[in-house]
């Protein structure tokens, strides 16, 4: 492996024209939100006053946005420098989750226009874990920034700045950051009380987030890495991978017991056996962290791409469903109250994937991101 | 049709065909039965061979009952009331008086036992005797005792007869009782139109429906007429929507009051009255307490008019929460529409088609590097 | 490259920080009490005979919309609280629904609006302060200069309470604010002041929770005195006390509320949620201060952080 380099070709491909329609269809129904209120594109209501982008775009998209977080975590706390080679891609896919993160907030709150309030010491309420997330997120997308720096000035100059005492501090922060506030978005729905079920609402939510994020992170690293190997024609790392993969099934192992160990000593597992859509959901998401868990247990499926990858996306999506089990269908604000998104909604989180993905093929493309390798493939 | 006009000639007071039967079909209205029976009480009233005798015994009474029934300005009632029955004995209305009258009742009462209408207004005073209402030197106690079992019916006519009215108010001096209190367990038939005063067309109408129909009308479980006496007047009050819709006179003379909002917080006692009033109305004009501004007092109602202090607020009967009230759980809708369902489930599909692709390409791949 | 036992020590010392940091010891928070000038009402719901006068006083006071909904076409006839409607009588009818404040085959009204809770999770939740609690009479009101519309009040609120407007390009939450408005003018909440009979009671919380306490003590279908509007209006109405459920809701539900409420039907019936005494607010914000207090712990884990960031890129160089 060498140094990064930027991969090349060209930006107007199929795949990107198709993200770029469906961006803009994004961006009609944006405009439509910002016209005439939130109700004319969503079917978020006053008993679920947080519909998928809260859910999806908010606490999903930065989970999924772990990658940054966990690497750091591996590479500078466990200092293994083994895997550096990782951390600029799953940086710079930090970087974008958090930063469409952040505009899907300002897309969401009603009082956009207002939401420096945040900042004013004023206004400011120590009690609440929404104004820790929001301060902590707003503060790790600039970090992120700031991290992801020395790539753009490596493309403008073309040499490797030296990592100086400054962003030693903003990569500790980087790592202390995400420490606070995925945790926190498990903690958000602590206050949600008896309208949230018992399956999930739990004191220990910020903990189980917080095990769940990080796991997210090394997942998405492998997915990603797998993706843009086979997306941008390039070997796969599956080496590389194989040895990170086995960091996930102890991180499920902690995270099953904590999560099973808290079911228990509240008296709610049986809840999981009701038969109805809260109970199935629960099982589900648990069958979609043990089948990874199962499957990277073995040494020899660890160094399997086909299986590394298939375990990723069994635990994207559970820790996908974890969340929305959380936010969406764990939540029941009482009799009469439904919600399932309105197609102007779904299509605005859509754009905001596709953005990602858009940003993401341009940055490779053009920025130092990948690993540089000694022979470009056909 | 000539000649049957003639026979409304017989009707003294020249009243012609079409008033008479105006009033009968109004009669048939207002308690509730179809128009059309209107020219068969006309027909009853004017061939019945013989006008049903009536006796009209008057105990603690101030005669408002018989003023309001006479001073009806509808202009043939009086004619009508004095002509359909046979007024035999009325210490109001008989030409006669003193002895030759009291023969006349006790006549009366033998020629026609068992087939009069007794008519009694005012209470029954028993304490002491039922000394304090006599007539002729004879407690009205006994005369009704001895008069009742003899009668087809009894009405009693106004609040004092029907439940005790003014003179029963506490401390109730003479001890003042309802007729039926009186005639208890005699099996006597007993029909209560309470008021203070009665709407005179409830009594006509009772007795056009007796000289019709030879029975009694059908009667609550306080002997009221039920066409009558069947609803609230809270139910048809002019004044409702605004109770409904919480607009209120908080005093007389203020902004509500002047703007005709409902008169409950003034105490009126529409929501706790089973009477006609807003619907029948009274002098045949329209007019009734509450449409003058005044809350209704409850006369007709037992235990409430001469009994709650005028302006306390009364007990709402009937709050059966209304159709349209709004239930503990609604449903808000927000629920799944095809479009969004179909859009999501295809968007989930082609993620995982395109996983599923993926992992067979990533496993070619795999085997082509090793 | 393998980790090197030594530093996965080091590093596992560090998550230890960070999972020391996770697993809050739970100082419990103290309980909040009620504050001694805390306002609210005392809705009784066997006095309530439905008429909506409140609803109506209360669109009046807070200048409000009329709301028709589709249970007929009449002019205002809003089916649950919402954006333009921050107080609604609501009935339970069950089998005949004919006897009053009866579970079976009877009927009961109850009235919705915010609870003034003693502990607001809306308070707690709210980000940017603009749901604030008035620290003499807790009265719980909205601030839309500082709103940013997030909606976490909605989430947080046990009771459904605020409202957000939907179809609106520049949203406000909407809620009730117990007429914040007019209580300096010496006037008392609206829904209370346009009651006919007293089923709403304005007045200090204290005196409602006495006032609760002596209707529970009475014997019912024996006539009593109820105060109608306030608690001090020394307007009376003479009235047969109801067989009341042995339960004042809000005397301790989610630690405890302003408003009072008294039925002859279990609350459950009604539309009101089982609540633990303890509020969600003080569970989150032990939670959280133990974590944060003082911002100690995470000043400690960055000065860790920095140290291994620091000692790793000084191994690579």
């Amino acid at each position: 492996m060498s140094e990064a380099k930027p991969v090349g070709g060209k930006v107007f491909t199929g795949p990107f024209l198709f993200f770029l329609v469906i961006t803009l269809i994004g961006i009609y129904f944006l405009a439509k939100r910002f016209m005439f209120g939130i109700g004319a594109v969503t079917n978020m209501n006053d008993g679920f006053p947080w519909g998928i982008w809260i859910t999806y775009d908010v606490v999903v998209g930065t989970a999924f946005a772990c990658g940054g977080y966990s690497m750091a975590l591996l590479v500078y706390v466990f200092n293994n420098g083994e895997y550096h080679p990782l951390v600029r891609p799953a940086l710079l896919a930090s970087m974008f989750g958090y930063t469409l993160a952040g505009v899907s907030v300002f897309i969401d709150i009603g009082r956009y226009w207002q939401i420096y309030n945040v900042f004013l010491p004023w206004y400011t309420n120590f009690n609440s874990i929404l104004l820790e997330v929001a301060l902590c997120i707003a503060a790790y997308i600039a970090v992120l920034w700031i991290e992801f720096s020395p790539a753009f000035l490596e493309s403008k100059t073309g040499t490797k700045s030296k990592v100086n005492k400054l962003l030693i501090f903003f990569i500790a922060l980087g790592i202390l950051l995400p420490t606070m506030h995925q945790s926190s978005l498990g903690s958000l729905m602590i206050l949600a009380g008896h309208k949230l079920s018992p399956l999930w609402w739990s004191p220990a939510l910020p903990l189980i987030f917080l095990i769940s994020a990080i796991t997210m992170g090394y997942t998405v690293v492998i997915f990603e890495s797998t993706l843009s190997s086979f997306g941008f024609k390039r070997p796969l790392e599956t080496s590389i991978l194989a040895k990170l993969s086995l960091v996930i099934p102890i991180l499920l192992v902690i995270f099953l017991v904590v999560r099973f160990g808290d079911l228990l000593m509240r008296g709610q597992l049986g809840l999981a056996f009701s038969g109805n859509l809260q109970g199935n959901m629960f099982l589900l998401e648990n069958i979609l962290h043990i089948l990874p868990l199962v499957i990277l247990a073995s040494a020899k499926n660890r160094k399997s791409a086909k299986m590394l990858f298939l375990s990723a996306c069994f635990l994207m999506f559970g820790g996908l469903l974890f969340r929305f089990n959380t936010y969406l269908i764990g939540f029941d604000p009482g009799a009469g109250w439904h919600y399932f998104p309105a197609i102007g909604e779904q299509f605005i989180t859509y754009a905001i994937i596709s953005a990602e993905i858009l940003l993401y093929m341009v940055f490779v493309k053009k920025l130092p991101v990948l690993p540089g390798q000694e022979q470009a493939r056909a | 049709m000539r000649c049957r006009e003639s026979e409304f000639d017989k009707i003294p007071g020249g009243v012609s065909r079409r008033d008479f039967l105006k009033v009968c079909t109004a009669t048939a209205v207002y308690m509730g039965l179809p128009a059309s029976l209107g020219p068969k009480i006309a027909e009853a009233a004017t061939t019945a061979k013989k006008r049903p005798p009536v006796i009209w015994l008057s105990a603690q009474e101030c005669t408002g009952c018989v003023e309001t029934l006479l001073r009806a300005t509808h202009p043939t009632v009086e004619h009508l009331i004095l002509d359909l029955i046979s007024l035999d004995y009325s210490e109001t209305l008989n030409t006669g008086a003193g002895h030759q009258a009291e023969e006349f009742r006790a006549k009366s009462i033998e020629e026609n036992k068992g087939k009069f209408i007794l008519v009694c207004d005012g209470s029954i005073p028993v304490k002491d005797g039922g000394i304090y209402c006599k007539i002729a030197g004879k407690p009205v106690l006994e005369i009704l005792k001895e008069t009742a079992p003899k009668a087809a019916a009894v009405i009693s006519l106004g609040s004092c007869a029907s439940w005790g009215g003014v003179p029963s108010a506490d401390p109730n001096p003479t001890g003042a009782t309802p007729v039926y209190k009186i005639l208890e367990g005699t099996g006597i038939p007993i029909i209560n139109i309470p008021g203070c005063p009665p709407n005179g067309y409830n009594f006509l109408s009772t007795v056009l429906y007796y000289v019709t129909f030879k029975k009694l009308p059908e009667l609550d479980d306080k002997l009221r007429p039920k066409f009558a006496y069947g609803r609230l007047i809270h139910e048809n009050c002019e004044r409702r929507p605004h109770f409904d819709a919480g607009r209120f006179a908080e005093q007389f003379g203020d902004e509500g009051h002047r703007n005709g909002y409902c008169l409950y917080k003034l105490g009126c006692k529409g929501p706790e009255t089973f009477n006609n009033c807003s619907t029948l109305r009274f002098n045949d004009m329209g007019t009734w307490p509450v449409n003058t501004g005044h809350p209704c007092f409850g006369c007709s109602e037992e235990g409430v008019g001469f009994n709650i202090p005028l302006h306390t607020p009364a007990e709402v009967k009937n709050v059966t929460p209304a159709a349209v009230q709004t239930p503990i759980n609604v449903d808000h809708g927000g629920g799944m529409s095809a479009g969004a369902v179909a859009l999501a489930a295809g968007v989930a599909g082609a993620a995982v088609g395109a996983g599923a692709v993926a992992i067979k390409k990533i496993d070619q791949e795999d085997k082509n590097q090793d | 490259m393998k980790i090197k036992r030594r530093d996965f020590l080091k590093g596992a010392a560090g998550c230890g920080v960070l999972a020391a940091v996770g697993q809050p010891t739970f100082a419990e928070a103290k309980k909040k009490e009620r504050l001694p000038g805390a306002l609210g009402f005392l809705y009784d719901s066997t006095l309530c005979i439905g008429c909506q006068a409140c609803m109506v006083g209360c669109k009046k006071a807070n200048n409000m919309p009329v709301e028709s909904s589709d249970l007929l076409p009449i002019w205002e006839n809003p089916r649950d609280l919402s954006a333009k409607t921050l107080n609604v009588i609501k009935k339970f009818e069950s089998g005949t629904g004919l006897n009053k404040d009866q579970e079976t085959d009877g009927f009961a009204y109850v009235k919705r609006q915010c609870m003034h809770c003693v502990d607001p999770g809306c308070v707690s939740a709210c980000p940017v302060s603009a749901m604030r609690k008035n620290p003499d009479t807790g009265v719980v009101t909205y601030n839309k200069d500082a709103c940013i519309g997030c909606r976490y009040c909605q989430i947080a609120c046990p009771f459904n309470i605020p409202k957000f407007q939907w179809d609106s390009a520049f949203p406000q939450i909407v809620k009730c604010q117990l007429c914040s408005h007019l209580l300096p003018k010496g006037e008392i909440a609206a829904c209370c002041s346009f009651c006919p009979t007293g089923a709403s009671l304005f007045g200090p919380t204290n005196e409602l929770m006495a006032e609760a306490k002596r209707r529970q003590q009475m014997e019912p279908g024996k006539y009593y005195d109820f105060p109608v509007s306030s608690i001090d209006s020394g307007k009376i109405f003479s009235q047969k006390a109801a067989s009341y459920v042995p339960q004042i809701y809000g005397e301790n539900a989610v630690g405890g509320t302003q408003v009072l409420m008294l039925a002859g039907v279990p609350f459950s019936k009604l539309g009101l949620p089982e609540l633990p005494e303890k509020s969600y607010a003080s569970t989150a914000e032990s939670i959280q201060h133990t974590l944060y207090k003082g911002m100690i712990a995470p000043i400690v884990v960055l000065a860790g952080l920095f140290y291994f960031v620091n000692r790793s890129q000084r191994d690579k160089d």
